[in-house]
């Protein structure tokens, strides 16, 4: 049987649910958002990562309607949505605070939004009633929010926002109030509703690992403009800049001018005892200066030279023990910190390396994406 | 022991500075009134057990026999709950745009709330005098810009004595209100909003129910001390303004009949126990709700 992939981006012929046409957003002198264009399909995951004041917080507040782009166009399901207020978009929020109302109870919060749609009262109840259970709420409907744990509140919020069954719900950093352990356990949940009501979720966090975990796709910002958007995979491992190869979990950047081999492999120059070689996609000009990007787990670490084109010597300067992996920071002769990462599959009592060994690292070259900028 | 000491200064307090004023004023209310000094009999010459069996309820009776007593104190309570309207009216925008005004100015309106205080109650009730009053600056300035050509007659009316009570406790209504919503985070607006209300009744759904527990507390604060008001109703009401608190004053004062003017005060203090106690019983549970 062959299982269909869902990638509906891929598919020219796709509409979107969401789509941004240039849009631009200022407040004063202050570009929030730079002239963005986006499509976002239904029943996706999409997240919005970046660093704090990236404009991902701006671009939810205009999904919802709080705030108006300064220029541009958006639409949802193909109608023009700007100027539309937040009361009358088929769009529901989650606040990062959760903004529950303290006077209501958690079964009155949830109903609140059917109420004002004037749904009738059985129809209602039963509404009300699924929601508790999708969030495993039954028992503590008749709380009060501050009579609840974290964890139970933001489940009530997940709830009041897909009670009235929103085309869109928007998740503002749903996970930033609860500790490691239940974020996790939150972020599977999160996952399975979002699959069972098969609402498109848009998500805003500033956690990679977040976002890489629960999204279908994600959009990493930068300074109101979007770096790229990809799938969880190909933002890993082949990030389309420094920045978002940076920005995505750990890596060792190499930085020199390049020269073609043949047509697909690179030999790039960092200074090092002699030149690496890389596969690439892209087309360098000869002596062109370009930046290879390696994640420490696809380097390996060796007490003899190992076969294999790219080696390079060097001395251990620090162990990391992280439990099951152990990342070790190997200074090269021309002072460059390199970091490999490998799994600790004995004990460490027994293992090979320790401080000031000198040791051979190396990858394949393939292991690496050579990036211009 | 050392306690017990600490408890007992509040106890000791509330004793020496309310219960035995008030247990003297209950007992001159069932003495007689008398052409002596004091000015009622028995008193403690007669000697105590003299003192104590000529006591009676002849003065209450007589409140109820004349209706000028009780109409004082409904229209004092009549007077009380219209003012105590009038300001939450009033109080409410005013501390609703002290909440939502920038950060920066926050401090400066509420210095300008309480800033009235500083000058004399008194003062400012006389100075009410000044501006209402015929040749008074609003007469005055009505004429000069031509909207009036008679003067109003403002001064010795209800008219002014709502002004007078509004204008002098609309700080008590604003404060707690202010703090109410000040608390008040504004996600819950957005969150009413996003969920399909428009902003009237996101309002009406939202912002007035989280504050009830202020408005309450203002409405109390305004409306116990009007009730027994004196200064107000008497330097700017005229005769046809009926309050109890002025006629406690005449009754004391010019008729120098100390046991009915007692009588008087103790059921003023019975009728305002009732809202003081409900005071207390919200805001011991807005406490809760908090807690």
């Amino acid at each position: 049987m062959v299982e269909t992939v869902f990638e509906p981006w891929a598919d020219p012929n796709a509409d979107p649910l969401i789509s941004f046409k240039n849009v631009t957003k200022r407040f004063g002198d202050f570009v929030a958002i730079d002239d963005l264009t986006l499509d976002i399909f239904e029943r996706e995951f999409f997240a919005l990562l970046g660093p704090s004041g990236c404009g991902k917080t701006t671009m939810m507040r205009i999904l919802a309607g709080f705030e108006n782009p300064t220029l541009g166009s958006m639409s949802l399901s193909g109608h023009d949505i700007a100027g539309i207020p937040p009361n009358k978009r088929a769009v529901n929020m989650m606040f990062q605070s959760y903004a529950l109302f303290p006077h209501l109870s958690v079964w009155e919060n949830i109903a609140f939004g059917l109420r004002r749609d004037g749904v009738a009262k059985d129809v209602l109840h039963a509404r009300v009633q699924e929601m508790l259970k999708l969030t495993r709420l039954e028992k503590f409907g008749r709380r009060k929010p501050h009579q609840i744990s974290g964890g139970q509140r933001q489940r009530v919020a997940l709830a009041r926002s897909l009670a009235k069954a929103p085309k869109l719900l928007l998740l503002d950093e749903p996970l930033g109030a609860l500790d490691k352990k239940l974020r996790q356990e939150t972020q599977f949940e999160l996952m399975d509703i979002q699959e069972q009501t098969g609402t498109t979720f848009v998500i805003v966090t500033h956690d990679q690992e977040e976002a890489m975990t629960v999204a279908s796709r994600v959009a990493v910002m930068d300074e109101g403009r979007i770096i790229q958007v990809a799938t969880p995979e190909k933002i890993y491992e082949a990030p389309n800049s420094v920045y978002v190869a940076d920005f995505i979990g750990d890596v060792n950047i190499l930085t020199g001018p390049v020269r073609a081999v043949d047509a697909d492999t690179y030999s790039l120059d960092f200074g090092g005892t002699e030149p690496m070689t890389a596969a690439s996609d892209r087309t360098f000009s000869e002596g062109v200066t370009a930046h290879l990007a390696i994640r420490p787990e696809k380097i390996g670490i060796h007490v003899e030279r190992p076969e294999g084109p790219n080696s390079v010597q060097g001395k251990v300067l620090d162990i990391a023990y992280l439990g099951n992996l152990s990342t070790y920071h190997v200074q090269l002769p021309n002072g460059q910190i390199i970091k490999a990462q490998t799994a600790n599959t004995r004990r460490v009592s027994r293992r090979v390396f320790t401080w000031e060994d000198p040791v051979w690292v190396s990858w394949s070259a393939t292991a690496g994406v050579l990036l211009d900028c | 022991m050392r306690r017990f000491l600490l408890i007992s200064v509040p106890y000791l307090w509330l004793l020496t500075l309310f219960l035995i004023p008030f247990v003297i004023v209950f007992k001159i209310a069932l003495s007689d009134a008398a052409l002596a000094i004091p000015p009622y009999m028995p008193t403690m010459k007669d000697g105590l057990s003299a003192m104590f069996s000529q006591l009676d309820f002849e003065n209450f009776i007589f409140l109820t026999e004349d209706d000028l007593y009780w109409k004082a104190y409904l229209s004092s309570l009549e007077i009380a709950f219209i003012s105590t309207f009038l300001t939450l009216l009033l109080g409410y925008p005013i501390a609703y745009a002290m909440a939502r005004a920038p950060h920066e100015w926050r401090a400066t309106l509420m210095m300008l709330i309480i800033l009235p205080f500083w000058t004399s109650f008194l003062i400012r009730v006389y100075a009410w005098v000044g501006i209402l009053s015929t040749e008074g600056l609003l007469n005055r300035f009505l004429f000069w810009i031509g909207a009036i050509s008679e003067p109003l007659m403002i001064l010795n009316t209800s008219t002014a004595v709502y002004i007078g009570i509004v204008y002098t406790y609309i700080p008590f209504m604003i404060l707690p209100i202010y703090a109410a919503l000040e608390r008040l985070d504004a996600s819950l607006i957005e969150a009413a909003e996003d969920l399909g209300c428009s902003r009237v009744k996101a309002f009406w759904l939202i912002t007035i129910p989280l504050s009830k527990g202020g408005i309450i507390a203002g409405c109390f604060l305004v409306f116990i001390p009007a009730l027994g008001e004196f200064v107000i109703p008497s330097l700017l009401g005229g005769s046809g303004t009926l309050m109890i608190g002025k006629v406690l004053f005449e009754e004391f004062f010019s008729n120098r009949d100390w046991p009915v003017a007692s009588a008087v005060a103790v059921i003023l203090l019975i009728i305002l126990i009732i809202p003081i106690i409900l005071f207390q019983r919200n805001e011991q549970r807005q406490q809760e709700a908090e807690g």
